[in-house]
């Protein structure tokens, strides 16, 4: 055996060693981007999730005014932790309508009253099925929306208070 | 009380393990054999605390004890007393554990049963073991700690993943793990033959059976994943090339060629470095499984504990161990001696010719599942699916079974082509007279499953030749075990290359009422109706289906299942099994205009895949047995031969 070729193996383990610990420095965006993004919103008509609160369907999103579409779920813990966020950029002039997924009523509200409410109106989805046809992968996500129905960006996971301000200069570009 | 207790065995345990590092380096270094003679008993020691502490977790586990975070994340109390034991292992930590406690009785057996071995390479194993083990010690204590406790306790857990609430799955892990630590074993034998400079005949024979025995297991746990994925995730496939599954398939192409390299070592004593090169590697596959499939570096469907710190360490742990290894064997292997040679066209040529097309399917399996990582180095995304895989490990594995059909035809040493050709008339024939069949009756169904089906046929007639002419009842266990190794192969090769040359898929929005063909069956479509499990609910499609407009008719009852802790939907596909194939269904969502998705698969001898993997692993455990039995009987000779002589 040529005394080189002893070597390769240490030496290719070493190469794939370093690569991998180069990349467990920056760990690889591993969300899953709507391909929606850019494009109109498709069309669905959901029926209300709670007693008192409207349904919701894709022409409310061509009213003119870019508006947060916020898909979540009662049982999710995520979505909790999410909810201080949603209120904030509420007071900040947000308006936001939601989807509930695969939720009872009952539990929604008791979530809400819980977590407090920056819904304006909220579609119940029992099957996933505008989910899936939104893109969306996983509770939470939130969508921006301008005012002409066209999807303009899409947050995966909950928003954290550091995330808020780049929010709302999304939405306020989206005018 | 349970959990500090365990929590201390483990304490202990990793101690031991630093005992038995240090006694076997003084005693090899200082060549004091009063030291080396105790790195047995403390090996004994050793596995029996690790075992004692997983049993303590295993106890916890049982009686639901929510104030253990462990516990609480991944059990629940309504769930069935299978799956809360499953639970201890069905999780990060809990599986680490398994790891280290299967190590530390693999660690006692050797010291306990291990005769054949000269004394200080077994102390040097020994040592190697401690040094493995120690790492996954400290990974546990000091990374994963399963025993931590949580306060307040919470009411009740989180539950287990649904998709594992199997009980195939449940048993699964633990069969890819006992794989794994077979090949750590392994692996210590190379280092501790490389350490004392004994790399031999001997050492071959006392590392074959850890290698067998590791093999079996990775061949039993890759085909239940297999079974397991095919029938739980409804999507009607059987393998995937998800990294996930590759963490487990490459180690297993590495103990294959191992298994085959270590033969020509006992038996010719050949293969020297290349075999001591392979027990590196082969455990060098399951130590890169493992840290793919735990530090979130790639992404796959069902890769689980995705952490960036444990993902370091591991990495840490890979370059100590593995690196460690390879600058030993490239420093030391200058001085392990050439073995015997042999003629190109030899039972060892056909042996190294296996070797080096299993090695390059491990390096095509190898680079399609690193490659997405360097390519994100690089900034790009992407991913690597089966049409790679399927067409650049394809040939190479077809090629490797018609070497298959050859190589236990072939004498040890040299042998002459015109009459290895006369021995391999009857498996050609049948090949052939398959291709014509094939040609009349089924063109145009792809060139890879058409190699295949002629090439299973051919191996699996040729795969019995060796039991041509011989008395059936005298020849040795290992010689079954290898004819129905090797035929399990074939049979398993049938059910891939049948699965996508005859598979028929239907996909239908249906109404009630509504009646679909699929192959030979018929099957309508009667509703739909509500379901209730342990811990989960469901819609429960019911179906009818009969061959044919005559056949009797049966029902099939596909379900999709919510469960609610934690909240997740999951695809229960109906399977009818049948002599010749099985029928699949799977209930899909339901439309806007209230039809039902549904999915149908005529799968003609899909089975034979997963019965194949069995015979090979049957196949295995019988040489296993056989090689056992030998090596017995030669020690009972020679210890009458001692008493008379």
């Amino acid at each position: 055996m040529k005394r080189w070729l002893i070597w390769t193996p240490f030496v290719a383990f070493a190469a794939v060693l370093w690569v991998a610990a180069a990349e467990l420095k920056h760990p690889a965006d591993r969300t899953v981007r709507s391909g929606m993004v850019g494009k109109t919103l498709p069309e669905f008509t959901l029926p209300p999730s709670v007693p008192g609160k409207p349904g919701l369907d894709a022409a409310a999103f061509r009213s003119g005014e870019p508006r947060l579409l916020n898909v979540f779920a009662s049982w999710c813990v995520p979505c909790a932790a999410e909810a201080p966020q949603l209120l904030a950029l509420k007071r900040a002039g947000v308006r936001i309508d939601a989807i509930a997924i695969r939720d009872k009523g009952v539990d929604v509200r008791r979530f809400l009253t819980r977590f407090g409410d920056p819904y304006e109106r909220i579609g119940d989805d029992r099957v996933s099925a505008v989910q899936l046809s939104l893109g969306s992968s996983g509770v939470p996500e939130t969508f921006v929306i301008d005012g002409r129905g066209r999807i303009v960006a899409q947050h995966v996971g909950d928003i954290r208070a550091d995330e808020v301000a780049g929010i709302l200069a999304t939405v306020r570009t989206a005018k | 009380m349970i959990a500090e207790a365990g929590l201390a065995a483990l304490w202990l345990a990793a101690a031991m393990a630093l005992l038995q590092l240090a006694m076997a380096s003084i005693g090899l270094r200082a060549r004091r054999a009063d030291v080396a003679v105790a790195v047995r008993p403390v090996a004994v020691v050793g596995g029996v605390l690790g075992l004692v502490s997983f049993l303590c977790l295993v106890a916890v586990f049982m009686r639901s004890d929510m104030s253990v975070l462990l516990v609480a994340e991944n059990s629940h109390s309504a769930k069935p007393m299978l799956y809360k034991i499953a639970g201890a292992w069905g999780n990060h930590e809990g599986s680490m554990l398994l790891w280290v406690m299967v190590l530390g009785i693999a660690g006692a057996a050797i010291a306990l049963l291990e005769k054949r071995l000269e004394e200080r390479t077994l102390v040097a194993t020994l040592g190697a073991q401690a040094a493995i083990a120690l790492g996954f010690f400290a990974f546990l204590l000091l990374a994963s700690n399963p025993f931590a406790r949580v306060d307040p306790a919470p009411a009740d857990g989180n539950g287990l993943n649904p998709l594992l609430q199997d009980p195939g799955l449940a048993f699964h892990p633990p069969t890819l793990y006992l794989g794994y630590v077979g090949l750590s074993v392994a692996f210590s034998f190379a280092v501790g033959a490389l350490v004392t400079r004994d790399v031999g005949p001997a050492f071959a024979r006392a590392m074959r059976p850890w290698v067998l025995a590791a093999w079996i297991f990775l061949t039993l746990g890759i085909t239940a994943g297999s079974y397991w994925a095919y029938y739980e995730l409804g999507w009607g496939g059987w393998w995937f090339w998800d990294p996930v599954e590759n963490a487990s398939l490459m180690p297993w192409l590495a103990a294959t060629a191992l298994l085959h390299s270590v033969t020509v070592l006992a038996t010719r004593d050949g293969l020297r470095a290349w075999t001591i090169m392979l027990a590196v590697v082969a455990f060098s596959m399951s130590m890169i499984g493992t840290f793919l499939v735990r530090s979130g570096i790639l992404t796959s469907v069902h890769a689980f504990a995705v952490d960036p710190t444990r993902g370091s360490f591991i990495l840490a742990l890979l370059a100590l161990y593995i690196g460690g290894a390879m600058l030993l064997f490239a420093l030391r292997v200058g001085t392990v001696k050439a073995g015997t040679t042999f003629e190109l066209l030899s039972r060892e040529g056909a042996l190294v010719l296996n070797n080096l097309l299993l090695t390059v399917i491990l390096g095509v399996v190898l680079i399609g599942t690193l490659y997405p990582i360097v390519a994100q180095a690089g900034g790009v995304q992407l991913s690597i699916g089966p049409p790679f895989f399927n067409k650049a490990a394809g040939p190479v594995a077809l090629a490797l079974m018609m070497v298959l059909v050859a190589g236990p035809l072939i004498r040890w040493r040299r042998d002459a082509w015109d009459s290895l050709a006369s021995r391999l008339i009857v498996p050609i024939g049948a090949a052939m007279l398959t291709l014509g069949l094939l040609v009349v009756f089924a063109r145009g169904i792809g060139v890879l499953p058409f190699a295949g089906l002629v090439v299973a046929v051919g191996v699996g007639v040729g795969s019995l030749a060796p039991l041509w002419g011989r008395n059936l009842r005298r020849t040795p266990l290992f010689t079954w075990g290898m004819v129905i190794a090797h035929l399990g192969a074939a049979v398993s090769l049938f059910g891939m290359a049948s699965d996508s040359a005859f598979t028929k898929e239907t996909l239908v929005a249906a109404r009630p009422g509504q009646t679909v063909r699929s192959g030979p069956f018929e099957v309508t479509f009667t509703g739909i109706s509500p379901a209730i499990g342990p811990n989960w609910s469901a819609l429960e499609g019911r179906l009818v289906a009969r061959r044919g407009a005559d056949g009797t008719p049966f029902p099939m009852r596909p379900q999709q299942r919510f469960f609610a802790n934690p909240p997740t939907t999951t695809n229960e596909a109906a399977i009818a099994t049948r002599i010749d194939g099985q029928l699949y269904a799977v209930l899909g969502a339901q439309g806007q205009d209230g039809t039902w998705q549904l999915r149908i698969w005529w799968k003609p001898f899909v089975t034979l895949i997963w019965l194949g993997g069995a015979l090979i692993a049957l196949g295995g455990a019988l040489s296993l047995l056989g090689r056992v039995w030998r090596a017995g009987q030669v020690e009972r000779v020679r210890a009458k031969e001692a008493r008379y002589g």
